[in-house]
């Protein structure tokens, strides 16, 4: 089994609602270092076996039709995740295949 | 004149859109939202409410309904469609309308009458108006922010396709003019008096597309018209514009 993980965001030049409500937010649990909160989507699309490249273009395809809207916002991330570790000291690098 | 309203899971306004077009003296034709077929009407008008849960953004998944993959050529072939608030998102999101609708920049829902102003009185859906009329429908939404970028903008304001703006600073009485009592009378706090209820870049309510068949706009006409309920019967116009254009079409 494996999982592609696709993250958007809004594109920097639309104004972000939740991210600014975040933002005013964090002060008040004296975060204060925080001088701007963007808040994106992240999903994690399941296939039977491993994620090819075939996978990887058909997820870079629905990202871009469905899952974001070109108008408002940009698919910043398509890539594979592999399966939790059997053990942490053989912890491999995730594999990471970027738009 | 048949005019088909659509029904999404998750539409609410379907109900009242139907009764508006009957009031307007047209015949309501229900669509379902899995049909791939507009049974042969003559005009489609994509109700409010919160299609599919607005999971994902509002109108995304409604777009890719099987009635889309019918109403999208249909409308590109000139059939004249009004969506309305859920349904001028679906729109914007099939790319029929330009720009896209985020959340209101207060982050609270709003619902009020509101004052809007006819830009555009050429399309379909607002012949029976004229340019500059100031009318007041009801608008109730979360995601009602129309954002798109400069260039967009710009291209909308050039070609006249901004269809409707919000009317902002006409609430509270003003200038030399204003009788004392007026003033001295309780005023009711607006608390958008003085800029747009949901941070609509320039306070754009509802635009067109090139051809003017098909029309968006986020403020909810089919609420306004009937006495009795709702702010005005300015609402009206809406459906006997597009009646008398399929007449003279």
């Amino acid at each position: 089994m494996g999982i592609v993980v696709v993250d958007v965001m809004l594109k920097s030049e639309i104004l972000d609602p939740q991210g600014q409500a975040v933002a005013g937010a964090l002060p008040r649990l004296g975060f204060h270092q925080f001088t701007d909160v963007r808040q994106g989507k992240r999903f994690e699309l399941t296939v039977e076996g491993e994620v090819t490249d075939e996978v990887l273009a058909a997820a870079r395809s629905a990202a871009e039709t469905m899952l974001s809207n070109p108008v408002i916002e940009d698919v910043v991330g398509v890539r594979a995740q592999q399966p939790a570790p059997q053990s942490p000291a053989a912890e491999p690098q995730a594999a990471e295949h970027q738009v | 004149m048949k005019i088909g309203v659509v029904t999404f899971p998750g539409s609410l306004d379907d109900h009242d859109a139907r009764r508006a077009v009957r009031v307007a003296g047209g015949e309501p034709v229900s669509l379902w939202h899995g049909d791939d077929s507009l049974h042969g009407v003559d005009a489609v008008v994509l109700p409010g409410g919160f299609s599919y849960g607005d999971y994902l953004r509002a109108g995304a998944i409604a777009r890719f309904a099987p009635v889309m993959s019918a109403l999208i050529p249909a409308a590109r072939g000139g059939l004249p469609v009004l969506g309305i608030c859920n349904g001028f998102q679906i729109l914007c999101e099939s790319h029929l309308l330009p720009g896209a609708m985020i959340q209101n920049d207060h982050r609270t829902f709003i619902c009020r009458d509101q004052r809007l102003r006819v830009e555009n009185a050429t399309t379909a859906w607002t012949s029976d108006f004229a340019r500059g009329d100031e009318i007041t429908i009801v608008l109730k939404n979360q995601d009602g922010q129309y954002v798109a970028d400069q260039r967009a903008l710009d291209e909308l304001e050039g070609e006249g396709r901004v269809a409707f703006r919000y009317v902002v600073g006409r609430s509270v009485p003003d200038g030399p003019d204003t009788d004392a009592a007026q003033v001295t009378a309780p005023v009711k706090y607006d608390r958008f008096a003085t800029r747009n209820p949901n941070g609509s870049y320039r306070d754009i309510a509802g635009v067109t597309n090139e051809r003017g068949n098909v029309v968006g706009l986020m403020p909810h006409p089919e609420h306004a018209i009937e006495e009795g309920y709702g702010p005005s019967l300015d609402g009206r116009k809406f459906f006997t514009s597009v009646l008398r254009s399929l007449v003279n079409a």
